[in-house]
């Protein structure tokens, strides 16, 4: 689009002071954030790093303390029927309607954005077919493996052509030819303008397919940037590890050896 | 080992109500309760023990039976069983199998259901106080009574769990269940309209249960009274015999399921897009296709629909000449209107996918209405028509209907709000029938109570006219009745819909969040 590529359009996505706490417990301090239009942006962290609740507050799913959140330079959370339009959300740990079929999921998702029926339904067959999920079109979804659930998930993310997508663990529990696949249709998305939030685990992945890419680690953003000006000369998981911390070094376990019974 | 599970089991009930104030809340209800019932149970044991000599013994048995059979069934239809020291957790830790079923079975005794029951049987072998021997005697029999409740219960839930998953069976099991509580009434009237003729008709009842499983530990007090030594040991053999064959079931279940995680069916196939297809193609369409799927695929909602036939049937039976059938109407539309009251709670954490989208809170109000409405309004009109008619009384039909679809409008009206403030946990889609969760009910009907009082006092007008209409037989009163009814209806739904509407588009992250604390 013509307007987006002007100077001075908003960014895709821009957090800004964002923080949550649960109890006691703040999950994210004052976290801020800019992902480019156009970006395939790296969500990383270890484990309770608050990536899932920065994602969920980030896509309407959870309101934050204090911060706020533009999505194509609009606030979130003041407009959120605007704004949720623009998003395609693929959230981590929740259940789907899964008493529908995949088609009926996939058909529900769109309608709920609005759009009509021939749209849904050539949107739907395409989809499917995409995610090589025909076979199982007609079953429930409660009847899928993990890995057909997040391919589904992705196909209800999809359905309303969001502007940005972002997606929470969207490679765990798919086999390797269905990755590969997604990672073809998110990668054609971003060449055509979409812009692409992912979380994950595996640095391997988040350096082949990422272009930007930001450390998230005890509710703080530790780097954030291009790949290449994050990683420097390290690989990405060797850079992690050194912003991170925690490897556990010396010689622990000593009667886990299998001969010292 | 044994006392490393009970430990366990404590620990998870303190960490439960550490998560949430109306854990407590609900624990406090539901212990408030059991209390009651106990304490009802121990005030007429102990009224019988200085009272009738010849009621103690078919009394105890009576009761004890009760609680024995209610142990052994009330969670195949209702309920569930306590899953929080479920044997599947286990598989993992090498823990002898005699070990794990003695600190389950204990274990079971902690909660509110235990503690009852466990005072209750006390009590009961207390009755013999006046002779030490069959005291003595008569607790050593509670004791092995409320063994035999509490591992009864768990063998027959774990040998019914394949069949009970299917949901037909379950839908009709919910309908039987209800066959008991059709007894009562009639029960009832007997026993109010003579008690002492009866007297003899009980000791036959209790001399016939004392030779059931469920009556035979509870009887055993009675024959050491007696002083039939014979009698006493039939009862305890007979009592004994079925715990040890239980313990074997149960044990030979559980060692089933250690190795044999339980599978699922194969997958059924669904031709076309179902309501999706039949539905408009507009976001509360949608919303309708979807609640609509669920209203018949979903058995926690098929189980709040196969209650609904049994009301006229129950009515029918509590009454027979009288007029009472007429009130199936009204009562299924209250029923049918509050069922909209745990929609969001039913989603789950699939709620996200109402969340994330664009929807406007009416919407989501709207579609879940006109779904439920789909269902209940044929119904209640055809038990207003249905009941007017077999009882003879074609007048009551308008005022009636008046009653009946005012409650029903103003219930989906006021569950719309209701449902956008609270949601409380529920069982989830998927998990096991017989699981239940810590505090859920007593906390679901601290939040209901409120909401039925005031639909009670929101639909006052047109269920005062209807008395009136179908006492006096005024046409003229019987249609205002249902001109006030239809208006006051229509009115309260739409505030409802909108105004919970607001609340849900405010709300529903939060909403959202306290699901998501649940699982």
């Amino acid at each position: 689009m013509p307007d987006e590529s002007a100077a001075a359009s908003p960014p895709a996505l821009r957090l800004q002071g964002l923080w949550r706490r649960f109890g006691p417990k703040i999950a994210v301090a004052g976290i801020d954030l800019v992902v480019p239009t156009g970006s395939f942006y790296g969500l990383v962290g270890p484990n309770g790093a608050g990536k899932t609740t920065t994602l969920s507050m980030a896509t309407g799913l959870l309101q934050p303390d204090a911060g706020t959140v533009l999505v194509h330079g609009q606030d979130l959370w003041q407009r959120p029927a605007d704004v949720k339009r623009l998003l395609g959300v693929l959230p981590d740990g929740v259940k789907l309607f899964d008493r529908l079929t995949g088609a009926q999921l996939v058909t529900y998702a769109g309608l709920l954005h609005g759009l009509d029926r021939d749209t849904v339904n050539a949107r739907t067959a395409d989809l499917i077919a995409a995610m090589a999920l025909e076979a199982d079109a007609r079953s429930l979804v409660v009847d899928y493996s993990a890995g057909m659930t997040k391919k589904i998930a992705l196909a209800c993310a999809l359905v309303h052509a969001p502007r940005v997508l972002v997606l929470d663990e969207p490679f765990e529990a798919v086999d390797p030819v269905s990755a590969a696949n997604i990672r073809d249709i998110l990668a054609s998305y971003v060449a055509s303008g979409g812009t692409v939030v992912v979380s994950s685990h595996v640095m391997d992945l988040v350096q082949r397919m990422c272009d930007h890419v930001a450390v998230i680690a005890g509710g703080h953003v530790l780097a954030a940037g291009t790949v290449d000006e994050v990683r420097g000369d390290a690989s990405l998981e060797d850079r992690f590890v050194e912003l991170v911390g925690g490897r556990v070094s010396g010689g622990g376990l000593a009667w886990l050896r299998t001969s010292s019974d | 080992m044994v006392a490393h599970l009970l430990r366990l089991k404590l620990q998870l009930v303190a960490n439960g109500l550490k998560r949430s104030v109306w854990q407590v809340v609900g624990l406090v209800v539901g212990a408030l309760y059991g209390l009651m019932v106990a304490l009802l149970v121990v005030a007429g044991m102990i009224a019988l023990s200085v009272s009738d000599e010849e009621l103690r013994r078919p009394v105890t048995v009576i009761v004890g039976t009760v609680l024995v059979a209610a142990w052994w069934f009330v969670p195949l239809v209702a309920f569930g069983v306590d899953s929080t020291l479920e044997p599947a957790r286990f598989v993992t830790f090498a823990v002898p199998r005699r070990t794990l079923l003695v600190g389950l079975a204990l274990a079971g005794v902690i909660g509110i259901p235990g503690a009852m029951s466990a005072l209750s049987a006390l009590s009961i072998g207390a009755v013999w106080w006046h002779d030490p021997l069959a005291l003595v005697v008569g607790l050593g029999a509670s004791v092995v009574g409320l063994a035999l409740a509490v591992v009864g219960s768990r063998a027959t839930t774990t040998v019914a769990l394949p069949l009970i998953g299917r949901r037909r069976v379950r839908e009709a099991m919910a309908v039987l269940a209800f066959v008991p509580l059709v007894l009562v009434g009639p029960l009832l009237g007997g026993f109010s309209s003579g008690f002492t003729a009866d007297t003899d008709a009980l000791r036959r009842v209790g001399d016939v249960l004392a030779w059931t499983p469920f009556g035979a530990p509870w009887a055993v007090g009675a024959d050491v009274a007696a002083r039939d030594w014979l009698l006493a040991g039939a009862h305890l053999g007979i009592a004994l015999g079925t715990l040890a064959l239980a313990a074997w079931v149960w044990a030979a279940a559980l060692g089933r399921a250690l190795v044999n995680p339980p599978h699922q069916e194969a997958p059924s196939k669904q031709r076309g897009l179902g309501w999706f297809d039949r539905l408009p193609a507009t976001p509360v369409g949608a919303v309708s296709a979807r609640c609509l799927t669920y209203w018949i695929r979903d058995p926690r909602y098929a189980m709040a629909v196969a209650v609904v036939p049994v009301v006229p049937i129950v009515l029918w039976v509590m009454d027979r000449d009288g007029g009472a059938l007429i009130l199936a109407g009204p009562i299924a539309a209250f029923l049918l209107g509050w069922s909209v009251s745990a929609d969001v709670a039913y989603d789950g954490t699939a709620f996200w996918t109402h969340v994330a989208a664009p929807l406007d809170g009416r919407v989501d109000r709207w579609g879940r209405v006109l779904a439920a409405g789909c269902l209940a309004v044929p119904v209640v009109v055809v038990f207003v028509v249905g009941s007017a008619l077999l009882t003879d009384r074609p007048t009551t039909i308008v005022p009636l209907l008046g009653a009946a679809l005012g409650l029903l409008l103003t219930g989906f009206g006021l569950a719309s709000v209701v449902s956008a403030y609270v949601v409380y946990p529920v069982q989830q889609p998927g998990d096991s029938p017989f699981q239940t969760r810590q505090g859920a009910s007593s906390a679901a009907l601290v939040s209901q109570l409120g909401g039925w009082a005031v639909l009670a006092v929101a639909t006052l007008p047109e269920t005062v006219l209807a008395v009136v209409a179908v006492r006096g037989g005024s046409a003229l009163v019987g249609l205002v009745t249902l001109v006030v009814g239809l208006a006051l209806g229509v009115t309260a739904l739409l505030l409802g819909v909108r105004y919970g509407g607001r609340v849900l588009e405010k709300n529903a992250p939060v909403l959202l969040q306290r699901i998501m604390a649940f699982t």
